[in-house]
């Protein structure tokens, strides 16, 4: 009997140590963010000092222009850089998905920017954009053009330029193994059956492809809605709040403004986004599965 | 009407420097079903392919009606393939694979669907129009690429090895449609197969390649009773043809084939081998011109000793011995024999095929 039950129970004693260190890592500091987020917290106060102020922090920050105004950055940011991030990964891979020599160097030399630290592209990219000794107003200027106010009037485009710049790589590298992995044998169909390049890319590359595509948008969509680093070290969120992205706003709150509770309820804002598209894709791979399972039923039944 | 005749002439692949194909002549009447039949690595599939337009021409050129085509796209070329994989396109369903190469040619809607019913008619695929090629089997997907190419209406078929994923059992059903097909829809079909069976039977004309090179081709028939080297001989058959060295001899005015454990009486007419000195030289027999007859004379019989018996129904494939090379035989199942016998076997003359041992050509 207690043999038994101990045999049932050896599965959970193997998972415990990995569960502790769960609990102690994971749920512990987001259920302090969680029970920090219904109080009025300031960093001198211990916590247990604190008052209950149930939902305040969430209703107030509702109503914060500034809030939503850094909302609405963070959702531009995200939904631009992914789209433009999609658009020429994929078009260099399919540019690129073919036997060129020298490709495997040329593959390492184009993620590069992706192993590059955030905070050393963030200079890189401030001293690039300086109004009058970077790169690009020096070009512009030997050139005979006027300069443009990179990291002023236009630093929000500024900064979508530096996340391309970094991360196109990423969807490029996962759209080329993509096309790498399509079957051959469908693609010669498609030329026997009369298909142009562009037919094939669009008839029977990119729907194949697709699945892959999904997925990495939504990664680098969870990916691009907790930028911080570049965007802090080339902007610090300025000007006003024209570049302010959530990630930033959140620390401001904390260190600057002191007000714990609401850079916690401001994080749980962002945490519940963030959940909503890591469900989607859960949702959307789940559904893949479903079909393939059901089309193998169908297969066997029919022998 | 009248499909295109297709002429490769010269045809020479080469990957890097290495050359594959060596130069091939070939003409495929219109309307005829030729067959390219060789083992693994012979270039029949290369050469398919480069009729096709998927791979390039080295040196040599294609005619397709006396016009040279190597430096078009496939797409301009005329022809419809079934793959050995079949390459359906798995993310639509069997309608709109069928109706693929007459969406992209922007055909009225009505006429597409109107195609794709009749196709699917011929092939049999009527029930399933609506199901994605993960969902139908191997077979199927087998009729879906055949309907597929049917729909395109081109002048030229091609085939890469379309029944080699099926299991046996099937692919015998297949080729039987296919030998149907064929009948009924007049088309000059190449179809590149390792099977000689599948060769013989749907063939009008086969095409043996080893090598990179074209061995022999003609009917099946020729193919079977006359062929032009040792290769082909033992290549189509089955069970192959058994080989046997032996040296010429004259006595008494007879030519004989002497072996280690035989000696055969050939016929007057191959008198003049004996003075143009080819006096080594291989001996074919097939299976099949080996005949049980215990009263023959010494001169047109070997004695073999059997060691293996393959019952396979009505025949039965015995592996023998003469002397210490192996013969196999076919006999009649009831014939009562015992493993360890020595049994004699009639040749008839017909049946005897002589080879150069060197060049390996028929003599």
């Amino acid at each position: 009997m207690i043999r038994q039950s101990l045999n049932r129970l050896s599965p959970y004693m193997f998972i415990a140590p990995g569960a502790i260190i769960m609990a102690i890592a994971l749920l512990y500091p987001l259920g302090y963010m969680v029970y920090g987020s219904f109080r009025d917290w300031d960093p001198s106060q211990n916590i247990s000092e604190t008052e209950f102020i149930a939902f305040k922090n969430y209703i107030t920050l509702f109503y914060d222009p500034a809030f939503r105004e850094s909302l609405s950055v963070t959702l531009t940011f995200a939904f631009t850089v992914v789209v433009a991030e999609l658009f020429i990964g994929v078009g260099l891979a399919l540019l690129l998905d073919r036997n060129i020599r020298g490709m495997s160097v040329l593959r390492t030399l184009f993620i590069l920017p992706m192993m590059i630290a955030p905070v050393v592209v963030g200079l890189m990219w401030r001293y690039m954009y300086h109004p009058t000794i970077g790169t690009f107003n020096r070009t512009l200027k030997s050139m005979g053009l006027e300069g443009v106010d990179w990291l002023g009037q236009n630093a929000l485009l500024s900064v979508v330029i530096a996340d391309i710049w970094q991360w196109t790589p990423f969807i490029f590298i996962l759209a080329l193994a993509a096309l790498q992995s399509l079957p051959r044998s469908a693609l010669e169909a498609s030329r026997i059956d009369g298909a142009t390049n562009w037919q094939q890319i669009w008839h029977i590359k990119l729907p194949l492809m697709m699945p892959v595509l999904i997925v990495t948008a939504l990664l680098r969509l969870i990916d691009a809605f907790k930028v911080l680093e570049v965007i802090l070290v080339m902007t610090e969120g300025g000007p006003g709040l024209s570049t302010e992205i959530i990630a930033l706003r959140i620390s401001r709150t904390a260190t600057e403004f002191r007000e714990l509770g609401t850079a916690a309820a401001m994080s749980n804002y962002l945490l519940i986004l963030l959940m909503l598209l890591t469900c989607a894709m859960f949702v959307f791979t789940k559904i893949q599965e479903v079909r393939a399972a059901r089309a193998a039923r169908q297969y066997q039944e029919e022998g | 009407m009248a499909m295109p005749e297709i002429r490769l002439e010269n045809l020479i692949k080469r990957y890097g420097t290495v050359e594959v194909l060596h130069g091939i002549d070939l003409t495929m009447q219109s309307d005829e079903f030729t067959v390219l039949v060789g083992p693994s690595g012979c270039g029949k599939s290369t050469t398919l392919r480069m009729i096709a337009g998927l791979e390039t021409v080295s040196e040599g050129e294609i005619f397709i009606d006396d016009k040279p085509i190597s430096h078009l796209d496939p797409k301009e070329r005329d022809l419809a393939m079934v793959f050995q994989d079949y390459a359906l396109y798995p993310h639509m369903d069997v309608a709109r694979n069928i109706s693929f190469a007459l969406r992209l040619q922007k055909r009225p809607k009505a006429e597409i669907r109107e195609k794709v019913r009749e196709v699917a008619g011929i092939v049999g695929l009527t029930e399933l129009l609506h199901r994605k090629p993960g969902e139908l089997s191997g077979g199927q997907r087998q009729r879906v690429a055949m309907a597929r190419a049917l729909a395109k209406d081109s002048s030229i078929f091609l085939f890469d090895e379309p029944l080699s994923n099926l299991d046996a059992k099937l692919r015998g059903q297949m080729r039987a449609e296919l030998a149907l097909m064929s009948q009924r829809v007049k088309k000059n079909m190449i179809y590149v197969t390792h099977d000689q069976v599948e060769a013989m039977t749907l063939a009008d004309r086969i095409v043996v390649m080893h090598l990179g090179r074209i061995q022999q081709e003609g009917t099946p028939e020729e193919l079977f009773k006359n062929p032009d080297n040792k290769f082909v001989a033992g290549f189509l058959g089955s069970p192959p043809m058994n080989f046997l060295d032996a040296e010429l001899v004259e006595e008494d005015g007879q030519l004989f084939a002497c072996g280690d454990a035989f000696k055969i009486k050939l016929p007057e007419s191959r008198k003049s081998l004996v003075a143009s000195n080819k006096n080594q030289i291989t001996l074919g027999i097939r299976p099949s011109d080996l005949n049980y007859d215990h009263e023959a004379r010494d001169e047109n019989a070997f004695d073999l000793k059997v060691i293996v018996s393959e019952y396979i129904g009505a025949q039965s494939v015995l592996l023998c011995t003469c002397g210490n090379i192996n013969v196999t035989v076919e006999l009649k199942s009831e014939t009562p024999i015992a493993l360890g016998e020595t049994l004699r076997f009639a040749v008839r003359p017909e049946g005897l095929h002589l080879f150069d041992r060197t060049t390996e050509k028929a003599l």
